[in-house]
């Protein structure tokens, strides 16, 4: 069952201006054949003022064709011919509170059933200007004549390249096969092949330099002396082995039965700033430093 | 004005059936007590393992099987004609070809296509009109160089049969394995597989009144196999994995009511399926049943409504609390209409319009009244709205009247 808006429904249940209308001076029928949706739409303009005096609408299609249709006949009437050409699909999308992205070709077809009957009306003759091909990309809604197409416009070779041009790919990814057949088929036709990029190179949050590291973890600790000094107590950094940072207590810190209390608090804001688990670890401030014989 | 009855009518036991309370009720203890792994070495497990082994006996006499170990449980029916297929390839290395048909479901289907992309052949046989198949052109294709053939028991949109049976026959005489996907069919129609040629066969539970989740592989004895999952011994090392005793038990439960409803299937589902097209073809114009109405399933029904599209036709029923499902594209939240309507040359003008309502022995004559009676002011309505459709009728000659640009 699709997700449909309440707006969408009402639009439905209740078409508005559903029907012939007699007396239009400008007709544009359009269709979708994949979709086999189809549109007729009929407009009566008043000559002088060009401004749309009636729409009405009959919709051979699905629950958002027929609101879509609903919906276009109601944003457009009252406007001028020039004004009305103005609405895009997503103004009627926007009208019917969204439609779900396999569904955003009805809106589409509502724009061009427009551009076609202002055609008809000023006796041009409207060519549809876009092809429509299998839904591949559900979070931007994007098909896979516009994807092809992109790629062979701007010789894309990745993935990621067909993202930042199209969008497509760049929610939840699960269309990346998708994408990558049609990558193939169209480098295919250049003589080249299609080789997967290496997996981006993931960002772990822990990877700073020796310096970088050292500078977070004086900060962490400069941080903490303020509390400790109001308590007549003291931190100091000793020494950095790897994974443990050595630490001494000094003043009313030292020995305080709260220590390992205040260590903690300590070790969970360097695992926060560095992004990594160490152990925050005493050492006596007059002790000589000798990791490997210190208790782990 | 009198309140509309709102009572939900179900008549979508092709996509999924209510599981049977009975199903339910024998599957809890599964859940808590019983909640051994059948493979252990304690009474935990060995009582779980005898339970496990009578539900696949239940199984077993529903399809006719002479062995209860022809059965290899698998998740559902997808699985199961995955795994007969990607075995007989395996099995068979040096065959590259497949024969399928053109109405398979997509998982046949699109298995089939992957498999095109890596390099074997698939030959698609095509259907008439009416959704038959024509045997000579299967009997042509068939050769040593043919790994499987897969062809379902029963179509889901349509409900026409495959003559499986003898097309068994004909691949075993070719030395060519035969699978069948008979989700459909499972529980509807009398089985006995023993008395055929057919080498494997996929089944669905939540088909049959069973829960979701559940399936299995029919696999004669001697039938050559690769399994697709690898791992522990389950199954007889055919499918590795804990299995699912929950639903294996509800399943078998499942299994063992739809062998005692098979003539309720045949003679009352039946009857109010054929009350409710009579009643719908007699009040609509225009409309026409898909498929081949000598021989099908008894529970299904599928009424092509022309010049209107099926998404609008359900979300009307639905209003009313009917609940069926359509060939349209709309529905699929793909382009095309149904691959099964366009394969029998329906003009997209009728394929758009087709509703499929499958019944099952929970539904009442009451229900179908209703249904009879909700239909016609429905595609009224929407022909009312449809650039094919004038005052009484289509247009003349609809097709050159509203010929509209199209994308």
């Amino acid at each position: 069952m699709w997700d449909y808006s309440e707006t969408v429904k009402e639009h439905f249940y209740n078409p508005r201006n559903a029907g012939a209308l007699p007396e239009a001076n400008a007709i544009g029928e359009v269709g979708s054949i994949s979709c086999g949706d189809a549109l007729r739409l009929m407009l009566k303009v008043d000559p002088g003022s060009e401004t749309i005096i009636d729409a009405s609408f009959q919709t051979f299609g699905c629950g958002s064709a027929i609101a879509s249709s609903s919906a276009l006949t109601e944003i457009i009437k009252g406007k001028t011919l020039d004004q009305a050409l103005e609405v895009s699909n997503q103004d009627i999308a926007d009208f019917l509170g969204g439609l779900p992205p396999e569904k955003m070709h009805c809106s589409v077809m509502g724009r061009e059933a427009l551009q076609s009957a202002v055609a008809n009306y000023r006796g041009e003759v409207w060519s549809d200007d876009h092809e429509e091909g299998a839904l591949i990309c559900k979070c931007f809604a994007v098909d896979a004549v516009m994807i092809e197409e992109t790629i062979r416009a701007n010789n894309l070779c990745s993935v990621e390249q067909v993202t930042n041009y199209t969008k497509a790919g760049g929610g939840c990814s699960s269309c990346h096969e998708g994408i990558e057949e049609i990558l193939a088929k169209v480098l295919a036709e250049r003589g080249e092949s299609f080789t997967a990029a290496p997996p981006p190179e993931k960002k772990v949050p822990g990877k700073l330099t020796t310096l970088e590291r050292i500078r977070k973890i004086e900060q962490v600790i400069e941080k903490a002396r303020p509390n400790l000094q109001r308590d007549h107590g003291d931190i100091e950094l000793v020494d950095v082995d790897g994974k443990t940072i050595y630490v001494s207590m000094k003043g009313a810190c030292s020995g305080c039965q709260m220590e390992a209390v205040t260590l903690g608090g300590v070790q969970a804001q360097m695992i926060e700033a560095l992004g990594e688990i160490v152990k925050v670890v005493p050492v006596k401030a007059t002790a000589k430093l000798a990791p490997n014989s210190l208790p782990a | 004005m009198s309140i509309p009855n709102l009572t939900p009518i179900y008549l979508d036991n092709n996509a999924t059936t209510r599981c049977a309370p009975e199903a339910v009720t024998a599957m809890l203890p599964y859940f808590t007590e019983q909640f051994g792994n059948p493979s252990s070495m304690h009474s935990f497990g060995a009582k779980v393992g005898h339970a496990v082994k009578a539900a696949r006996t239940s199984l077993q006499k529903l399809l006719g099987a002479e062995f209860d170990s022809e059965i290899i449980y698998t998740a559902g029916g997808t699985e199961a004609d995955n795994t007969a297929i990607l075995s007989a390839l395996k099995a068979n290395p040096e065959r590259k070809e497949i024969i399928t048909t053109t109405v398979e479901h997509h998982a046949v289907l699109h298995l089939c296509d992957q498999l095109e992309k890596e390099g074997y052949t698939i030959h698609k046989l095509k259907v008439d009109g009416k959704g038959r198949l024509d045997l000579n052109e299967y009997a042509k294709l068939l050769s040593d160089k043919v790994a499987v053939v897969s062809v379902m028991w029963a179509n889901n949109e349509t409900g026409t049969f495959f003559p499986v049976v003898k097309m068994a026959e004909m691949a075993n005489a070719a030395g060519v394995l035969f699978h069948t996907d008979a989700v459909q069919a499972v529980g509807k129609i009398p089985l006995k597989l023993q008395d055929t040629a057919i080498d494997m066969l996929s089944l669905s539970g939540h088909k049959l009144h069973g829960p979701k989740g559940i399936g299995a592989l029919y696999l004669r004895r001697g039938a050559r196999f690769r399994p697709l999952l690898r791992g522990g011994g389950q199954e007889r090392g055919r499918r590795a994995g804990t299995e699912n005793v929950p639903a294996i038990i509800g399943m078998g439960v499942a299994a063992q009511l739809a062998l005692e409803h098979l003539d309720v299937e045949n003679t009352y589902v039946r009857a109010l399926r054929d009350k409710l097209q009579a009643g719908i073809l007699a009040a609509v114009p225009h409309a026409f049943v898909t498929g081949n109405p000598d021989d099908r399933l008894p529970n299904t029904l599928n009424v092509a409504f022309e010049y209107v599209e099926g998404e609008a036709i359900l979300m009307l029923l639905n209003k009313q609390g009917i609940a069926a499902s359509s060939g349209s594209a709309c529905t699929s939240g793909s382009l095309e209409p149904s691959h099964v309507m366009r394969a029998m040359g329906i003009p997209y003008t009728a394929a758009h319009g087709t509703i499929r309502f499958s019944l099952s022995h929970e539904n009442t004559e009451a229900e179908i009244d209703r249904v009879i009676a909700a239909v016609p002011p429905i595609i009224a309505q929407l022909r009312k709205l449809s650039p094919y459709w004038g005052e009484n009728g289509p247009v003349t000659d609809p097709e050159k009247a509203f010929a509209p640009t199209y994308a």
